[in-house]
């Protein structure tokens, strides 16, 4: 059996949330990525961050596509439910079960080549319909189940492992996210857990559509020379522009920082995100003003990181089709057949 | 051609032609899209079908919205017959484009009606048929206004002259009116006097009746009728998933499929929304395309709402990938397939019976799938029902293969009828307290040894979580490729597909004839070949039929193929997919097995099934009758 089922090492002496729960219990199956693989460091993130936020654990769905990032939605939280779908149909998935269910919490994670290239259309029109989830790009610019093609997030001029170059233009996922009118768009790295958790809770609790573009180095096939989504070129060339505090509904916010400079955003469920600006030529309140900025600074080979737009208050998807605030899925059988009498009435419009 | 298959060319039929009379006619009518003639010709079906008599409606439409040929075919028929006939005998042409072939069409002995505003003697060289023409365009133009106005007035003014010739009730055609534009009722009068206009002139130009009318007295036994419903088959399906409990509706607009979805939001519209919220019990997605339309149904299933969609062949094509995930990961969805003509595109207002292979086998891998065959839009509302509790006993997806004929013409059928003691067999869904009492959950082991194993819903409880994926897994719901632990779950989903065989519809076998020829057909052929039965019978040849009404095949399919000795695989495909599946999951031995293959786009006639058997069963001509035929050749 190649499944390995993690250990559960019960210390107690381990940190407890408020439901008890140690940080091990929002862990899933042992990974079997390569060592030092980027995506092992989003999965502890998002482990540290459903821990955090005090999930239980069967309320999180946890979907995915195909490719090395999409394996991953096994490695965390094995107490909710996770669906491994098929290459670049992850979102359709994730739409019709938030459909039938919206009590739930739903973390899609995908990777570059799932979400900008076989993908690109569910994942448009997943933003488009502004469905309540987290979506998580673990962007890695390759490959790397089929051994190191470039992915369509390759920038140009990168060299692939065996020396060839890419002379295709990106897609962007944050610049299109912005474009279809998503309303929280972050990018990240693999390496900087700090910023990375906050933006993961801060995403969960978003309601809406909530986008974080995580950089996160193929170790095996992209890490070299010349690659432009190595670890090395990705710490020289990220610049984290708005720092995101996540605040949970029960803290109270204590002011470690300089009013003028912070920018508190209140969250659907009363949670709140602090902002603040490391960059000062950024504004993540203003969709066209980022979308420029982030553009500019890519031109440079600065690759912008935070939480690059936010805007609460926008309907999501329930909100738009006006369904009730309860899952459809509990909706009793009586509340949803017309009966005989109801069939009756029916069928005098075809006598 | 294999020597197995027989094509008759057309449907018109050679020898076995019936006599045309009362209550016993066909009318064709035909138009240019777009000039409203739709309005008019289901005035003159319903019209008739209030009165009692049976009455058929077959449209005949273009991919366009406007200005290409449509035809529509009105078949009276006091037999209650719910198929094409394959004979005209009376042409409404108001088409100029296709008036050469339109009076060819028409039946020797039958009639012609044309807008006589325009003569067309070079046209009228058929002496064998009474040709009768109303100024229709003159009519209109004397008496409406507008050009739009005076050609959708032309078309209702052909309905009126043939009310006065067929000898329709005026009353009932205005009540009928008065229905269709209750929140129009200034139409109600325009359209009246153009319905006036007609009648009149065909009254005092022409001896009115004809003798091919409309007669509810000549009808024994009074109204035929009552006791019945005219509804199309994707309305009726949409009707049967509101029943079932569907809220979830995924789906990518494609023809003919787009009217089962409106429909089902129509119904929602007005049945499911709360009236003290507003909210409505139900989501209504369209999707990007129909990969994400299936993705949205199977995510919705798995998350335990009722799901479906609606598509034709192109999109079923397309949701291939899907469904075989769907077969392996075992996610219960219900999928409509009103299949239209293919190869590719095809013609897409045309139908045909050409996705059964392809929905059988849909995916890569070994993957077989639950297909119901519906025959009419009455069973069409039974089988969406039923199709969902297979999907979840079974926990895969069903396809309702309907098709153009079924989904989008209107049908006589009998009243629906709704069992308020149904319940939705949600198949096996542990509940809350279920998943705490056990010592650990397996998605995939098979415990009750009719190979369908248990499953849980999100959100429910974290001893009941499990990780669904299309790649190798074991009977523990964990990842694998070890050989012998994958073909522990392949094996298990053959003895599931055994189940199945258990639990879907069984076929409608007619055996009274104890005859050793059958005829063994699925879906909207049914209606055809009634028809065929009855005028074989009158031929001497007695045949038993079978109709298939499910995959995979039950024992008695089995059973009726191996007690006759020639079977006729009567279906609307080029290739007999249906014989090919007959084949390949039957014991039956493949020579005894003749298809009667129709697949010009138009339904199949009970002429076309007719003459096909008799150029088989026929008796040859006696060895005198074959010389003196060579000597006349």
């Amino acid at each position: 059996m190649t499944y390995l089922a993690k250990p559960k090492i019960a210390h107690p002496s381990l940190p407890k949330n408020k439901l008890g729960l140690t940080r091990r219990d929002y862990e899933g199956s042992l990974s079997t990525l390569c060592a030092g693989c980027g995506h092992d460091s989003i999965t502890a993130a998002i482990t540290e961050a459903c821990w955090g936020l005090s999930l239980e654990p069967q309320n999180l769905v946890k979907l995915s596509g195909i490719g090395c990032s999409s394996k991953t939605t096994a490695y965390f939280v094995s107490g909710g439910h996770g669906f491994n779908s098929v290459h670049g149909r992850m979102p359709s998935i994730a739409t019709g079960a938030n459909a039938a269910n919206r009590e739930l919490q739903y973390i899609g994670v995908s990777g570059d080549g799932d979400t900008l290239s076989i993908g690109l259309g569910q994942f448009c029109h997943a933003i488009r319909r502004n469905l309540n989830m987290l979506y998580i790009i673990e962007n890695n610019g390759v490959y790397g189940l089929t051994k190191g093609q470039f992915s369509a997030s390759a920038d140009v001029g990168t060299k692939a492992k065996k020396g060839e170059t890419n002379f295709q233009p990106p897609v962007d996922p944050v610049l299109l996210a912005l474009t279809l009118g998503a309303n929280f768009v972050a990018r990240s790295f693999s390496g900087d857990k700090q910023q990375l958790v906050p933006l993961i809770q801060a995403g969960l609790a978003h309601n809406g559509f909530a986008l974080i573009d995580v950089l996160s180095p193929c170790v095996t096939f992209n890490d070299h020379e010349g690659s432009t989504k190595s670890y090395a070129y990705t710490r020289e060339h990220y610049e984290p522009a708005v720092h995101a505090d996540f605040v949970p509904l029960e803290r109270e916010i204590t002011a470690d920082y300089k009013e003028g400079e912070a920018l508190p955003v209140v969250m659907h469920d009363g949670s709140r995100i602090v902002l603040r600006k490391l960059d000062a030529g950024y504004d993540p309140t203003d969709r066209g003003r980022a979308q420029a900025y982030i553009q500019e600074r890519m031109k440079e080979g600065e690759y912008l990181t935070g939480l690059l737009y936010v805007q609460t208050g926008e309907k999501e998807f329930h909100e738009l089709n006006g369904t009730p605030d309860t899952a459809l899925n509990k909706v009793p059988y009586e509340k949803l057949s017309p009966g005989s009498k109801g069939l009756e009435k029916i069928l005098a419009r075809y006598r | 051609m294999s020597p197995t298959t027989i094509t008759p060319r057309t449907d018109a039929g050679s020898g076995a032609s019936h006599t045309p009379g009362v209550n016993d006619f066909v009318i064709k009518i035909a138009t240019v899209n777009g000039t409203g003639s739709a309005s008019a010709n289901s005035l003159l079906m319903k019209s008739i079908f209030r009165s009692g008599v049976p009455v058929m409606g077959k449209n005949y439409f273009p991919s366009n919205i406007q200005g290409l040929p449509t035809w529509y075919e009105i078949r009276v028929t006091k037999h209650g017959y719910v198929a094409r006939s394959g004979r005209v005998d009376i042409m409404v042409a108001m088409n100029a484009e296709t008036y050469a072939r339109d009076v060819k069409e028409v039946a020797s002995g039958g009639y012609l009606i044309y807008d006589s505003t325009w003569p067309r003697p070079s046209l009228l060289k058929r002496d064998d048929i009474t040709v009768l023409g109303v100024p229709l365009a003159q009519l209109c133009n004397e008496n409406f206004s507008g050009v739009r106005t005076r050609i959708l007035m032309k078309n209702i003014c052909y309905a009126g002259a043939l009310a006065a010739l067929l000898d329709l009730d005026l009353q009932q055609i205005r009540k009928l009116l008065a229905e269709t534009y209750a929140k129009k009722p200034q139409l109600v009068d325009s359209n009246m006097k153009a319905i006036q206009l007609g009648y009149d002139y065909a009254k005092q130009a022409f001896q009115c009746p004809l003798p091919l009318r409309v007669d509810p007295r000549a009808i024994e036994g009074g109204s035929k009728t009552s006791g019945h419903i005219m509804i199309d088959g994707n309305t009726a399906a949409a009707l049967g998933c509101v029943f079932a409990g569907a809220t979830v509706a995924a789906w990518y607009p494609i023809t003919p499929s787009t009217s089962l979805m409106d429909a089902f939001k129509a119904f929602c519209d007005r049945m499911r929304v709360d009236p003290e919220t507003g909210r409505k019990n139900f989501a209504f997605i369209q999707a990007e395309d129909e990969l994400a339309a299936v993705g949205m149904t199977i995510g919705a299933m798995w998350n335990g709402a009722r799901a479906f969609t609606a598509t034709s062949g192109p999109g079923i094509s397309l949701m291939s990938e899907f469904v075989g995930l769907a077969y392996y990961a075992e996610v219960p969805a219900v999928i409509f397939d009103i299949q239209r003509v293919g190869p590719s595109t095809g013609m897409p207002t045309r139908t045909q019976q050409c996705d059964i292979m392809a929905a059988a086998y849909a995916s890569h891998g070994d993957t077989r799938h639950v297909c119901l065959y519906p025959s009419n839009p009455e069973e069409c509302f039974y089988m969406a029902v039923q199709a969902f509790d297979l999907a979840e006993r079974l926990q895969t997806p069903v396809f309702v293969m309907s098709d153009l004929d079924i989904g989008m013409n209107d049908w006589m059928c009998r009243d629906l009828k709704w069992d308020d003691s149904y319940r939705p067999d949600r198949g096996k869904v542990l509940s809350h307290d279920e998943i705490v009492k056990l010592e650990k959950f397996h998605r995939y082991m098979d415990k009750d040894g009719d190979g369908i194993p248990y499953r849980t819903l999100p959100g429910v409880h974290p001893k009941g979580s499990y990780f669904t994926r299309g790649s190798g897994h074991t009977q523990y719901g964990t990842y694998t490729e070890d050989s012998v632990e994958y073909q522990i779950v392949l094996d298990r989903l053959t003895k599931k597909w055994e189940t199945a065989k258990r639990l879907v519809p069984r076929a409608i076998i007619d055996a009274t004839a104890g005859s050793d020829i059958g005829l063994v057909s699925i879906g909207s052929c049914d209606g055809a070949i009634h028809e065929a039965i009855d005028r074989l019978k009158a031929e001497g040849v007695r045949v038993n039929y079978m109709r298939v009404r499910a995959f995979p095949f039950s024992e008695d399919v089995e059973r009726f193929l191996a007690a006759h000795k020639l079977i006729f695989v009567i279906e609307q495909n080029r290739d007999g997919q249906f014989r090919s599946l007959l084949t390949l999951e039957t014991r039956v031995e493949k020579h005894k097995l003749r298809s009667l293959l129709h697949y010009s786009g138009l339904p199949i006639s009970s002429s076309f099934i007719v003459d096909g058997v008799l150029a088989e069963v026929r008796p040859q001509p006696r060895p005198e009758e074959q010389e003196a035929l060579g000597a006349a050749g």
